[in-house]
């Protein structure tokens, strides 16, 4: 209980991870929570970079956790600008109504 | 020893709640708001752990500029945020048995981690002491040596990123009176002023 290992930084970072997903599936229309929930699961990933940088020694877990910050910051300007676009172009951010591309 | 135990659940268990109301408050904007507190919890983890420059990332990065932006993308886009809640019950079950079943795995794969014993042969770049480097300069001296390729291309991803944003929502307006620079020096002296000559006491 007192002594934390790596297994406990590891279980916590599923369980966000989990969490992430399940806001997917419960906000199935809001485009918004579901950007949020994809952000919960690269902050579960990279607790999980960070957790084995640190048990193992190791810099290079926290070099990789640096670029999926990169990463996710460019992922959230870019969905979120789709998002204003799309929003200003049909008036509903509605998942199911993004059927355009369909055919 | 115990304050780190201490500070662990003090922090895992904020931001397991953080990020369970993440995903099922109500309104979009609390929703924003747990995000950020999440996003701190994680800082002060990554503190707990040795990473202090990571954390500081974390905060200025996520809360100060990711989760400011969600806030203000939220907050500026009028939604019926009802409407969009329809259906939010019929998903749970669903939603609960696969989140269930994929935590199940992935706590059986992590929660029995034993690391080899040998695993010192295939560290990549090892810790110095904190005596010798800080974190965040251990972390440049490895960011600007071997991975300088691969920091150029995290910039250019961001770069990439600004640019597209930016395309995607620029839009020239309808009936917005901009400054032209060309028209302005193209007028001359005797299309603008006029000097009228006026006797005294009558008005023009």
């Amino acid at each position: 209980m007192l002594d934390i290992g790596l297994s406990h930084y590891l279980t916590l970072a599923s369980i966000l991870f989990t969490l992430g997903i399940f806001g997917i599936f419960l906000n199935r229309k809001n485009v918004i929570v579901i950007l949020m929930s994809i952000e919960l699961m690269l902050l579960a990933v990279n607790i999980n970079f960070v957790a084995f940088s640190a048990f193992l020694n190791d810099l290079v877990g926290q070099v990789f956790a640096m670029f999926v910050l990169t990463v996710a910051a460019a992922e959230a300007a870019i969905g979120l600008a789709i998002l204003v676009v799309y929003f200003r172009n049909r008036g509903t951010i509605e998942v199911e109504d993004i059927n355009l591309m369909k055919g | 020893m115990i304050i780190q135990a201490l500070a662990f659940w003090l922090f895992a268990i904020v931001l397991i709640a953080a990020g369970a109301m993440v995903v099922t408050a109500r309104n979009p904007v609390h929703s924003v708001l747990f995000l950020i507190l999440a996003f701190f919890n994680a800082a002060g983890l990554f503190v707990l752990l040795g990473a202090e420059f990571l954390a500081m990332i974390l905060v200025v990065v996520y809360v100060g500029a990711v989760a400011v932006l969600f806030l203000f993308v939220v907050m500026m886009l009028d939604i019926n945020f009802v409407q969009l809640r329809e259906g939010f019950l019929r998903y749970v079950p669903i939603g609960t048995l696969i989140g269930l079943v994929l935590l199940a795995e992935l706590v059986l794969v992590f929660g029995a981690w034993a690391t080899a014993p040998d695993i010192g042969s295939a560290i990549t770049a090892p810790m110095p002491a904190v005596a010798q480097a800080a974190n965040t300069a251990a972390l440049g001296a490895l960011l600007y040596t071997r991975y300088v390729y691969v920091f150029q291309a995290a910039g250019v991803i961001l770069l990439i990123a600004m640019i597209g944003a930016i395309v995607l929502t620029l839009r020239a307006r309808e009936g917005v009176r901009r400054q032209r620079v060309g028209l302005q020096h193209a007028r001359a002296r005797r299309e603008t002023v006029e000097l009228v000559k006026m006797p005294p006491g009558q008005g023009v």
